[in-house]
């Protein structure tokens, strides 16, 4: 039952992750896979907090959109590759900033989540 | 084009699979607080990834192994999410280690494999 939801999120994921590469492109600057990263650094850390707080079967689910859809459809792959190109192809700029959004952005957007999540979780309870 | 959405999805479903399958094993073998399964699927994955992308195989394979299998097998919101959580457990030493290695040894891996791609 988990590797079935698991599979059937992760190929959800990863479409939308392509989708999203074939409408936003740029010149020069790999946009599409920064912007599906950090998107999906807030998703999960916000996912994961929540998942302490579910019911079994709804763990099981909240799992499998966290680890299939969400982790799949953010890539490290991709960003390593795009930054080596970008390195090779002497555009050193572009390479820098693309590596320091990813870092600080990639952190920023997990506390976001995070506290996203447990805002939430606070309001509900009042 | 639907046959473009059909190859990323049987990539990533088998990448998927893999990247659960594989850090499960690591993780139920090492048992320190390092999250060394992310790190060894990430750099593993941008190492084939560099190397498939260099030989240059045509669009089919580089949907079906590139932006599925190696696009799913690696994560980058898992690897932030680990690494917040060793900020809130205030392990600074593996926090540095783990995103400076990762993003060093990434960009490294990929490199090397485009480069080893492109000459075979």
């Amino acid at each position: 039952m988990y590797y079935c939801l698991l599979v059937l999120f992760g190929v959800v994921g990863a479409s939308l992750r392509y989708a999203l590469g074939l409408l936003i492109s740029v010149d020069q600057f790999p946009l599409a896979t920064l912007m599906v990263n950090l998107l999906g650094c807030f998703l999960l850390a916000f996912i994961s907090s929540l998942l302490t707080q579910l019911p079994y079967l709804a763990n099981t689910v909240a799992s499998a959109i966290g680890t299939g859809l969400v982790g799949s459809f953010t890539t490290f792959s991709t960003f390593a590759l795009e930054s080596t190109t970008l390195i090779q192809d002497s555009n050193y700029l572009s390479a820098i900033v693309y590596i320091l959004v990813s870092l600080l952005g990639g952190l920023f957007a997990c506390v976001l989540g995070y506290k996203s999540s447990e805002g939430l979780l606070t309001w509900r309870k009042k | 084009m639907i046959n473009n959405f059909l190859l990323v999805a049987v990539g990533a479903a088998f990448g998927v699979l893999a990247r659960v399958l594989s850090t499960n094993w690591i993780k139920k073998e090492w048992r320190y607080t390092f999250p060394l399964a992310t790190f060894i699927v990430n750099i593993l994955g941008s190492l084939l990834l560099g190397l498939v992308t260099g030989l240059s195989l045509g669009t089919t394979f580089s949907l079906l192994i590139g932006t599925g299998f190696m696009g799913s097998f690696t994560t980058f919101s898992t690897f932030n999410v680990e690494n917040m959580e060793l900020l809130r457990m205030k392990n600074y030493k593996h926090f540095f280690v783990y995103t400076a290695a990762s993003y060093i040894f990434g960009i490294i891996a990929a490199f090397i494999g485009l480069t080893f791609g492109n000459l075979l």
